[in-house]
């Protein structure tokens, strides 16, 4: 499997995100600039977080207007597998590769904390090897993390079980005071229509290694390198 | 051209920062305000545009990048054609 | 528009006094030109020339076999072995962060972190000290909150956690907030870049930000005290922009991957004045600039103001010759200009021309490091003495268990999760222990090193007395560290005082910085870079004596490190350390009675170097399960921080002796030199055994259990309170001010 870490102009969690798959897989990141219009044939994307372009304007919108992003685009279109982590996911939603926004934190201030996530699905190679109902620990590090969508797309998420991660307590159950950001349904990560395209705020990259808390994120790379393997 | 183009959250998207001056105008005594909704504008200044484009060049620009339409409505306003 | 006319009174109106107006004209031999006199005003005032603490700076310890930059620089570097090493200063944005709390804290960040990056080093960890006003005054909420969003918007935008720190309310920052931040990075020890311009010939680059009339004179505004018409004037506050300085981060650290910089310097505090000035300063060579090409933000702007701009994310750079297109080129990578706006030369002399027009011309030297340097009067403040007289008996007897919960509540010691939550502690993927821990802990990529953080001081103990209270922070921050199981290495300080004319204040400042003096060196521990600010005063009134230490240490094991946190019900607690139950400047004092009175608790430097080898050596053999420093609050806070910060419900069963000691004394006197440690059942004894042979005083002092903190004083009932109580009064502490 090969892996590619795009890199924009401002991207602060990109060395996280490259030194993400040597950390975990023992694989190399191949690392794209924003200017390049080829993955050089990578099977799995990653667009890291924080503050393409510095949040100007909003969360990921000059980072989506970026040559490489029509090259991620074809990728997913052609069923490729991409992450989108924090302002990964504000990107992959600006681009409308995943549906919805994230808005400013109810909050309305930067929220960095540990949450406990619930895998809300099976169903895709990111979470195939965690299983549903799986509790999973890790970082949010955000001010625009607060997951919006219409009535309509939200119940065709849920319809579709395209809800990868939800916010929940530490038990394991819904409950608004561990609702951190005010996401509609608690929802932190989402999938594509046809699975192959994941976006979460929470930072899997920085929960995977014991040395720093928690390496529960790995998970989500070995699951995606078990996906791989075996189709 | 000169023009401004104004950005604003679609109804029924929560404004919480709009709630939030809400309530601190409120606090201030001004009881009467009963909603604020945040916004941006942009003042955009170009070349010369052939007459009657303007406006469609304009909204392209908000379709394109300056707004969101998961989320955001526009407006635009040419100042100085 | 023409440039005024320079005369005494414009002099003077900058700031200069009439001995350095005397000075210039004689350095000159003519009268200076209105661009010469900016330079003059603002190489000569407090901020850059520090000539009023020079001669007292000197005394402080610098060397040390692993400092590779002293100070003098932009920041110092401090070997950590296998090829590694750290950079780190710390410096203050008080003036700013109290006319614009949000962009004064932001730009604070943004020039700490240039100036580590400039010495070559990546910036891996910000810390900051905070202190505001009275919790209950009318613009600490507002301050406050505009503080810490800006140093969080800054600091997370641009990639760096913010893992520590420390926040302090008191009304003497009523009308002087203070805003210390501290930025450490990482660097190889062979790959040290400096501010020099050397190299005839050798092109001088404008890199980054274009320049705009903002911060003009901010330099000389920190220098001098606010009043009522200085908080109406509102001068033009500087805007930070961290996506630019972090393209400017990768940009320069991309550059200096290639030998094509000779010298690197920010454009800080009197922007291009100051760093043109400096790096030929300290090159001893000359420089020639051609201001016109200055890329400029605002039209019409004159020469003296593109020389005193403050424009931030700016940088200068000395290239090797030549090489000017690669400089161009990694730096249009990243969407910055790069202009060549003079060269090198060897005249000794500033010139400085404007299309064509030679509109400065000064010799290096004597402006940049010929700079005044007085030794101003001191006087030990009236009234000190009858301050620090305590009659501890006169105090009525308190609760034990109202007192402790008055303590955690208070928003001096209550839980600062408010402020941390909105810092990124853990982009970067190296942050081991952040805010809440004794001291930070960042680990080194590629080795099994980390490095630990601690910023400290205690101002009333330092309005108490200076220089017990400049040791006492030295060797506060050093036990911080060594209680994460680190080895101190090395200093920087943020010195923040009031008016230094006033003959107290000097005495002040001269008794801390001897304070500070002794303890590094008996700690071993070298200053290394740092910052003095002064004239923090309003209308009059001083700030307290407030000595920012920022310590940094080596831990070469990051499995063997500490945390505070309690682990196991039935873990044995030992207190290391003796117990005095001094109560003068304590918090107990100040939070229980209103009093900020008495002396501090007196410090002996060779208990305290005994107890940080004892910590480390706990840590290193694995003979403690947490560690954690008491200090402010005194035993019985310590014990219940170690509870709350186990994230559940784990409290103690504490069995002590008074020993003569009053309830008060025994629980919150507040003694230097002391530690809690826990260690698993029945291995107390390890610890105690090493104690001995360390000549550590420890005793056990109970054992954790759960949900409860239990207190026997001489066998009889003292306090007994639900963790679940302490905890929502430590967590709430904030909200009456924050909301």
């Amino acid at each position: 499997m090969k892996v590619a870490v795009v890199r924009f102009w401002g991207s602060n969690c990109d060395h996280d995100a490259i030194e993400w798959a040597p950390r975990v897989l023992g694989l190399a990141s191949e690392v794209i600039w924003y200017e390049e219009r080829e993955l050089r044939g990578a099977d799995l994307v990653v667009l890291p977080g924080g503050f393409s372009y510095g949040d100007y304007l909003r969360p990921g919108a000059m980072a989506a207007r970026t040559p490489v992003m029509e090259a991620v685009i074809a990728h997913a279109r052609r069923g490729g597998l991409v992450i989108g982590i924090c302002n990964g996911f504000q990107v992959l939603c600006e681009v409308g590769l995943l549906p919805g926004a994230l808005l400013r934190n109810q909050t309305l201030t930067f929220l960095h904390q540990e949450v406990v996530l619930r895998c809300e699905t099976a169903g895709s190679p990111f979470t195939a090897g965690i299983g549903k109902g799986r509790l999973l620990r890790m970082p949010i590090a955000h001010g625009d993390g607060n997951y919006f969508a219409d009535a309509a797309t939200l119940s065709r998420l849920k319809d579709e079980d395209r809800v990868a991660f939800r916010y929940v307590d530490a038990e394991g159950g819904l409950d608004p005071a561990h609702n951190p950001n005010g996401s509609l349904d608690a929802i932190a990560g989402i999938l594509s229509e046809g699975r192959n395209v994941l976006g979460m705020m929470p930072h899997p990259e920085r929960a995977s290694e014991a040395l720093l808390g928690s390496s529960d994120g790995a998970e989500i790379l070995q699951s995606v390198l078990g996906s791989f393997q075996r189709a | 051209m000169k023009a401004r183009i104004h950005v604003f959250l679609k109804e029924g998207v929560l404004d919480p920062q709009g709630k939030a001056v809400m309530n601190a105008l409120r606090t201030l005594g001004f009881g009467e305000v009963q909603s604020v909704r945040q916004g941006k504008f942009f003042d955009v200044e170009t070349d010369p545009l052939a007459p009657g484009e303007s406006e469609a060049r304009l909204r392209e620009y908000c379709q394109k990048l300056l707004a969101n339409p998961v989320i955001e409505n526009y407006r635009v306003e040419v100042l100085e054609p | 528009m023409a440039d005024p006319k320079v005369t005494r009174a414009l002099a003077l109106q900058h700031g200069l006094t009439d001995e350095e107006w005397e000075k210039a004209l004689s350095i000159l031999g003519r009268t200076p030109s209105y661009p010469e006199l900016g330079i003059f005003s603002v190489m000569w005032s407090e901020h850059c020339s520090y000539k009023s603490s020079r001669v007292h700076l000197r005394r402080f310890p610098t060397k040390g076999p692993r400092v590779l930059q002293g100070p003098g620089e932009n920041a110092g570097v401090v070997d950590i072995g296998d090829g590694w090493a750290v950079c780190f200063k710390m410096e203050s944005h008080n003036h700013p962060s109290y006319i614009e709390p949000y962009q004064g804290a932001a730009t604070g960040v943004g020039g700490i972190l240039r100036d580590v990056f400039t010495m070559g080093a990546r910036p891996i960890a910000n810390l900051n000290g905070l202190f505001f006003g009275r919790p209950d005054h009318p613009k600490t909420a507002h301050l406050m909150k505009g503080v810490v969003a800006g140093i969080g918007d800054y600091g997370n935008c641009i990639g760096v956690p913010t893992v520590g720190g420390q926040v302090t309310f008191n009304p003497c920052y009523d009308g002087n907030i203070l805003v210390n931040a501290f930025t450490l990075g990482l660097l190889r020890a062979d790959k040290i870049f400096r501010g020099y311009a050397s190299g005839v010939g050798n092109p001088v680059l404008y890199v980054g930000s274009k320049t705009g009339r903002d911060g003009i004179h901010g330099a000389t505004m920190a220098s001098a005290e606010f009043s009522e018409a200085t908080e109406e004037k509102r001068p033009t506050v500087q805007v930070g922009d961290p996506f630019t300085e972090k393209l400017l981060l990768e940009a320069c650290l991309e550059l200096m991957a290639e030998d094509v910089i000779v010298g690197i310097q920010d454009m800080g505090a009197a922007g291009l004045t100051s760093s043109s000035f400096e790096m030929a300063g300290r090159a001893g060579s000359g420089i020639r600039l051609d201001l016109d090409r200055v890329p400029m933000r605002e039209s019409g702007m004159t020469p003296y103001e593109i020389l005193l701009s403050e424009s931030q994310e700016r940088m200068l750079i000395v290239a090797e010759q030549g090489r000017e297109a690669r400089v161009r080129e990694i730096f249009h990578r990243w969407g910055l200009d790069a202009v060549a706006i003079g060269e090198v030369t060897d005249t000794g002399r500033a010139e400085i021309f404007w299309h064509g027009e030679r509109v400065v011309d000064m010799p290096v030297g004597p402006v940049s490091d010929q700079a005044p340097a007085y030794e101003r009067p001191m006087r030990e403040p009236a009234g000190l003495q009858s301050r620090t007289a305590l009659d501890v008996a006169s105090l009525p007897p308190v609760a034990p268990a109202a007192a402790l919960l008055a303590l955690m509540g208070h928003p001096d010691l209550c839980s600062r999760r408010w402020v941390t939550t909105q810092y990124d502690q853990t982009v970067r993927t190296n942050t081991v222990l952040g805010p809440g821990a004794d001291a930070a802990l960042v680990r080194i990529k590629g080795t099994t090193k980390a490095v630990a953080m601690s910023l400290d001081v205690n101002p009333r103990y330092c309005k108490l007395d200076p220089f017990e209270g400049g040791r006492l922070a030295v060797a506060e921050s050093a036990r911080n560290v060594a209680c994460v199981g680190a080895k101190p290495l090395a200093l920087t300080d943020c010195l923040n005082f009031g008016n230094p004319e006033k003959p107290e204040v000097m005495w002040e400042f001269a008794r801390s910085v001897d304070g500070i003096s002794e303890a590094a060196a008996a700690m071993e521990t070298p200053v290394v870079s740092g910052n003095v600010s002064f004239y923090n005063e309003t209308n009059g009134v001083g700030i307290h004596p407030t000595p920012t230490i920022g310590m940094v240490g080596l831990l070469e094991e990051v499995d063997a490190r500490l945390d505070p946190a309690f682990k196991e019900p039935g873990d044995a607690i030992v207190l290391l350390g003796e117990t005095f139950g001094h109560l003068g400047g304590s918090a107990a004092l100040w939070v229980l009675f209103g009093l900020e009175a008495g002396s501090p608790p007196s410090l002996d430097l060779s208990a305290e170097l005994r107890l940080i080898a004892l910590l480390q050596e706990l840590a290193a053999h694995g003979l403690a399960r947490s560690a954690h420093d008491c200090s402010e609050g005194g035993l019985l806070v310590t014990v219940a921080e170690c509870g709350l910060a186990s994230g559940s419900t784990l409290g103690a069963d504490l069995s002590l002796a008074t020993r003569g000691l009053s309830p008060l004394a025994r629980l919150f006197g507040e003694d230097a030199s002391r530690a809690v440690v826990t260690a698993p059942r029945g291995g107390e004894q390890g610890v105690l055994e090493t104690a001995a042979r360390l000549n550590v005083p420890a005793a056990v002092i109970g054992t954790v259990r759960r949900e409860r903190l239990v207190v026997r004083l001489d066998g009889n009932p003292a306090a007994d309170l639900s963790m679940a109580q302490l905890r929502a009064a430590w967590e709430n502490g904030l909200r009456p001010i924050v909301g």
